[in-house]
């Protein structure tokens, strides 16, 4: 099964992905050219404003994209087995088993007419061999693992029993209760409480350590990327900005989004004022700009950003989308790049330049709304 | 000249509108629309276009009495659909019943809209008792099925009325047991939009320069709740034709004198058996065509206004 | 959960005395009830003593008491046309009326739920579109006219079925019933069909709308995330969760189909309390009609009773009792 275009080692690998919505007017491209990979073990951030296609990513990985959206491009391998086109009833087995998701809201995720036993038992009995008995003394073992006080009691009680950061609890016993070798947590913690926050998310991390499960976080909470995971990914308007290890890209972004969402400070600190900020917003999918998909956003674009879509690059120990890049030696420290003085200067410029570049495109979205 | 520019901006945002696209999408819409414009333009020159006037007893001849529809043996080509029992036009006869049906349909829903949109907003506005005294009427009546309370009111209003304004008053009658029956859902409506803006606070701004809050309410809460009500309208169109139908059909309804398609169906429900199935059949399907058309229509209209179902 | 059944309790009884209040108005104030009850050439003293047994000189507030005292004795009065106790006649035309509603309830349950179920999961495929377009023509047909049709085509020209009357009865103490003998059963199907009709239609389409707004919704997609197998996902997660709502809407349809069989009963010419009372609109037989809206408003008091208790029973959430421990 091995084929020799997909990482080594990697547990998934994501090649080229294109996700289409066609619509009444025209064909929506919602994930364009992504390109991921994850080793067993790993835990890999996946970072981006709302509606950048982080999301659509893991469901694609799942499975579980729903009409009218389809793969209109590129593989999914997993485990060396390309699943992206597999028959439905393959992928099912597959799903739970080998992958569990989590989702966003806990209040939703349940089923509120069954007990979270049931939800467990029924979870387990799906992808093991156990007998009831067993089965329930897993999930009961599950439910101890995730933090749930007297769970012999509360395994029989419903969803509604339970507050917000229990049922999450409960989320993650589901998803991780037949040990999975992937996670897809998608926003776990955005519809909690911030008091709870931090608890569940140090408990997925341990968990899956335990597990040895690697996760894949979808979030847009910069805090808990930098805690958490090992590596990142960066995504805008459906399209993979930049990869890398976590502390590259947390500490030295090197794409200009990057640094913008990490609002990280150049070390000679003169130009602060003009890095710092993301003007404008994410363009809809219907109109993304020609080019790099950040260029009306970006400080730095110059003309060949407006025209020419910017290829994957290695650089240093990650990977970025981005012109600035080009004939630029890759183990260049981004911090002194940026700080170079003809790029401060054009960022001045445009920024001085009636401010634009960002203006135009915020016109833009008006006249579409 | 500026007018006139504006409405033809106003036709084509119109036709590139999604409601318009959906419109355009949904052949059987167009169909219905069809079907819907085509009855009743129909019911509206009845009297022009109807061969002959089944009210006119000079004209009836008893030796053209139950004559099988033309394209049958023994078929007149002056009567189209054959003619009852009377010697009557069927197709004359279904041109003037489906006048009466959509008049009743279209008045019922009218007064209905009055009533529900007057009581909510009313009951929105005031809150307290008068709201909780409409609202528990609402739910009282929503708990029984419209045909019963149409019938009870149709059944005690005749039983008031002396005998001889009965036959002249049934109109009348019928479409106040339609509205009465089926203001409640446009007054739910109205009552939650005009809640929302109550608390709003131009209202207390209106306050304050002397106006009347009501009448402000009454300027900003109608056309916010424009769509919803004309799609409850048009939804409740096929439900009160028939309900006319069914209450003509019972026998309290529109009299024979003047009869709608439910009378004439019931008339001819009589006849079932003595091997005149024309004078059945033609009204019993052009009713029930009229209503599967205005449902389409309003189902449509309800799907493209409602994002949240598509 | 006992505070909530007894608040829908008071509920229920205030409906049931506005319902009696509006009897009582027609009963004292359409006509002159002595004058509906007594013949043209009654004496001025047999009058004098019909209004006194009557009790209408007492005060309004006295007549009303004793009216609603009476009639939940079973005590309707005399009915002005038949000259018999309107218990009577409703107890000899209720079996008819259950019976047909009943068979007709069946029919649309074990029609229509497999229907919505099945154009729920399987929206695109052709059998769904058939389905939306006979429901589409159901809901538009008028009842009347299924009726008509099917008189028409089973019993006038194919001379199969009956066409009106319940066949032969068998009576089991006060019950007379027509589903023990052939012809009773041959006469229930036609009718039972075109009562049922409407309403598979409707409970096709709700359990249709329902089902894939709960399809929908995050847990299904996470028991799918899962892997729960989609029967395990359709049929344990989703139509339980479907059949929630739906069991409220189908409750009172119950309710409905008794008023509707009042067509039903027209048109078949059917011996239950809907062809009774409609004979009494066009009599203005107000006792009848009176006690008819009084059981009709107290079977849907009771149906609605019954589908809250129901609701307590199946949904976990309401269930009180099963503790309510909330870990924060």
């Amino acid at each position: 099964m091995n084929n020799n275009k997909t990482n080594s080692g990697a547990l998934l690998d994501v090649k080229g992905l294109r996700i289409e919505f066609p619509t009444r007017r025209g064909t929506l491209t919602a994930i364009d050219g992504v390109s991921l990979s994850l080793k067993a073990g790993e835990i890999l951030g996946v970072v981006g404003e709302s509606g950048a296609g982080k999301s659509l990513t893991g469901t694609a990985i799942t499975g579980l994209l729903e009409r009218p959206g389809r793969i209109a491009g590129g593989e999914i391998h997993f485990n060396g087995q390309r699943i992206d086109n597999l028959p439905s009833e393959a992928m099912r087995k597959l799903r739970g088993k080998q992958i569990g998701s989590i989702f966003q809201d806990p209040l939703t995720s349940l089923n509120p007419l069954f007990s979270v036993g049931r939800q467990l038992i029924e979870t387990i009995r799906t992808h093991t061999d156990l007998t009831p008995r067993q089965a329930r003394a897993r999930a009961i073992e599950m439910l101890t693992q995730v933090g749930i006080p007297a769970p012999e009691q509360r395994i029989d009680q419903y969803p509604h029993q339970f507050s917000g950061g229990m049922r999450q609890r409960v989320v993650i016993a589901l998803a991780l209760c037949v040990n999975p070798k992937l996670v897809i947590a998608d926003e776990p913690t955005t519809a909690l409480d911030v008091s709870v926050q931090a608890q569940i998310i140090d408990l997925l991390k341990t968990l899956c350590r335990e597990h040895g499960s690697a996760v894949m976080l979808v979030t847009h909470d910069m805090g808990v990327i930098a805690e958490t995971c090992d590596r990142v990914a960066v995504m805008y308007a459906g399209r993979l900005v930049e990869i890398g290890p976590v502390q590259e890209v947390v500490k030295h972004a090197r794409h200009p989004y990057t640094r913008g969402l990490m609002g990280s400070i150049p070390k000679l600190g003169e130009e602060v004022e003009h890095l710092v900020q993301i003007d404008g917003a994410m363009p809809r999918l219907s109109h993304i700009p020609q080019g790099c998909a950040f260029n009306p956003r970006c400080p730095y674009a110059t003309a060949r950003c407006r025209e020419e879509k910017p290829e994957f690059a290695n650089v240093g120990q990650g990977e970025v989308a981005c012109w600035l890049w080009d004939g630029v030696d890759p183990a260049t420290d981004p911090d002194r790049l940026f700080s170079n003085v003809t790029l401060a200067q054009r960022a001045r410029q445009q920024a001085d330049g009636v401010g634009s570049a960002p203006k135009k495109s915020m016109q833009a979205c008006e006249q579409e709304v | 000249m500026q007018r006139l520019m504006n409405m033809r901006d106003d036709w084509h945002r119109f036709l590139d509108s999604d409601l318009f696209y959906s419109f355009k999408g949904s052949r059987i819409t167009v169909i219905a629309t069809l079907v819907t414009v085509l009855m009743i333009l129909a019911a509206l020159f009845a009297p022009w276009i109807a061969p002959h006037n089944p009210f006119d007893v000079a004209t009836l001849d008893l030796m053209d009495s139950e004559l099988p529809p033309m394209w049958l043996e023994g078929g007149d080509a002056r009567f189209l659909l054959g003619t009852d029992s009377q010697g009557r036009d069927v197709l004359s006869s279904m041109l003037y019943g489906l006048r009466v049906s959509l008049v009743v349909g279209f008045a019922g829903v009218f007064v209905a809209m009055i009533i529900g949109v007057g009581l909510g907003l009313l009951s929105g506005f005031l809150g307290g008792v008068v709201d909780a005294f409409i609202m528990r009427l609402a739910d009282m009546i929503l708990s029984f099925p419209a045909i019963l309370v149409a019938l009870l009111i149709n059944g005690v209003a005749l039983s008031f009325l002396p005998q001889e304004v009965m036959h002249e008053s049934a109109l009348y009658v019928l479409v106040l047991a339609i509205a009465l029956t089926s203001w409640v859902q446009y007054a739910r409506t109205v009552r939650g939009s005009t809640m929302v803006e109550k608390s709003k606070e131009y209202v207390q701004a209106a306050k304050v320069i002397g106006l009347h809050p009501l009448l402000i309410m009454i300027r900003h809460v109608l056309p916010n709740v424009l769509g919803p009500v004309l799609v409850i309208a048009t939804i409740n169109l096929g439900l009160a034709i028939l309900t006319e139908a069914m209450l003509s059909f019972l026998g309290v309804g529109m009299p024979p004198t003047e009869p709608s398609l439910g009378t004439l169906i019931r008339i001819g429900n009589e006849f079932l058996f003595s091997g005149i199935w024309w004078v059945v059949i033609f009204p019993s399907l052009t009713l029930a065509l009229l209503v599967l058309a205005v449902n389409l229509l309003g189902d449509w209209l309800r799907d493209a206004l409602n994002p949240k179902l598509r | 959960m006992l505070s909530f059944l007894i608040r829908r309790l008071g509920q229920s009884l205030l409906v049931m005395l506005a319902v009696a209040l509006l009897a009582f108005s027609m009963f004292r104030y359409v006509g002159d009830p002595v004058t509906n009850m007594l013949s043209q050439d009654a004496s001025v003293e047999e009058r004098e003593q019909l209004r006194e047994s009557l009790g209408l000189s007492e005060p309004l507030y006295v007549q009303f008491s004793t009216f609603v005292v009476q009639a939940a004795q079973g005590d309707f009065g005399i009915s002005y046309r038949n000259q018999r106790p309107v218990s009577e006649l409703i107890a000899e035309r209720m079996p008819a009326t259950l019976e047909l509603v009943a068979v007709a309830f069946i029919i649309s349950l074990l029609v229509g739920v497999p229907m919505g179920v099945y154009s729920a999961l399987k929206p695109h495929s052709w059998l769904s579109h058939v389905f939306q377009t006979l429901s589409l023509i159901g809901i538009s047909l008028p009842t009347f006219v299924t009726g008509i049709l099917l008189i028409l085509t089973f019993s006038v020209t194919l001379n199969w079925l009956p066409s009106f009357g319940r066949g032969e009865v068998v009576s089991i103490g006060w019950w007379s019933t027509g589903l023990l003998t052939a012809s009773g059963l041959k006469s229930l199907i036609l009718p039972g069909i075109m009562l049922g009709l409407f309403q598979v239609t409707l409970i096709m389409r709700l359990v249709r709308a329902e089902m894939m707004e709960v399809l929908r919704t995050d847990y299904i997609r996470f028991a799918r995330a899962r892997g729960l197998s989609n029967r395990a996902v359709n049929f344990g997660h989703a139509l339980k969760n479907t059949l929630m709502p739906v069991i409220t809407i189908i409750g009172l349809q119950l309710g409905a189909m008794i008023a509707f069989a009042i067509i039903t009963e027209t048109v078949f010419q059917w011996p239950g309390m809907g062809f009774l009372f409609i004979q009494a609109v066009s009599f203005v037989d107000i006792p009848v009609m009176s006690a008819y809206l009084l059981l009709v408003s107290l079977i849907f008091v009771v149906i609605n009773m019954i589908v809250d208790m129901l609701y307590f029973m199946l949904d976990p959430r309401l269930c009180a009792d099963r503790g309510t421990a909330n870990s924060h």
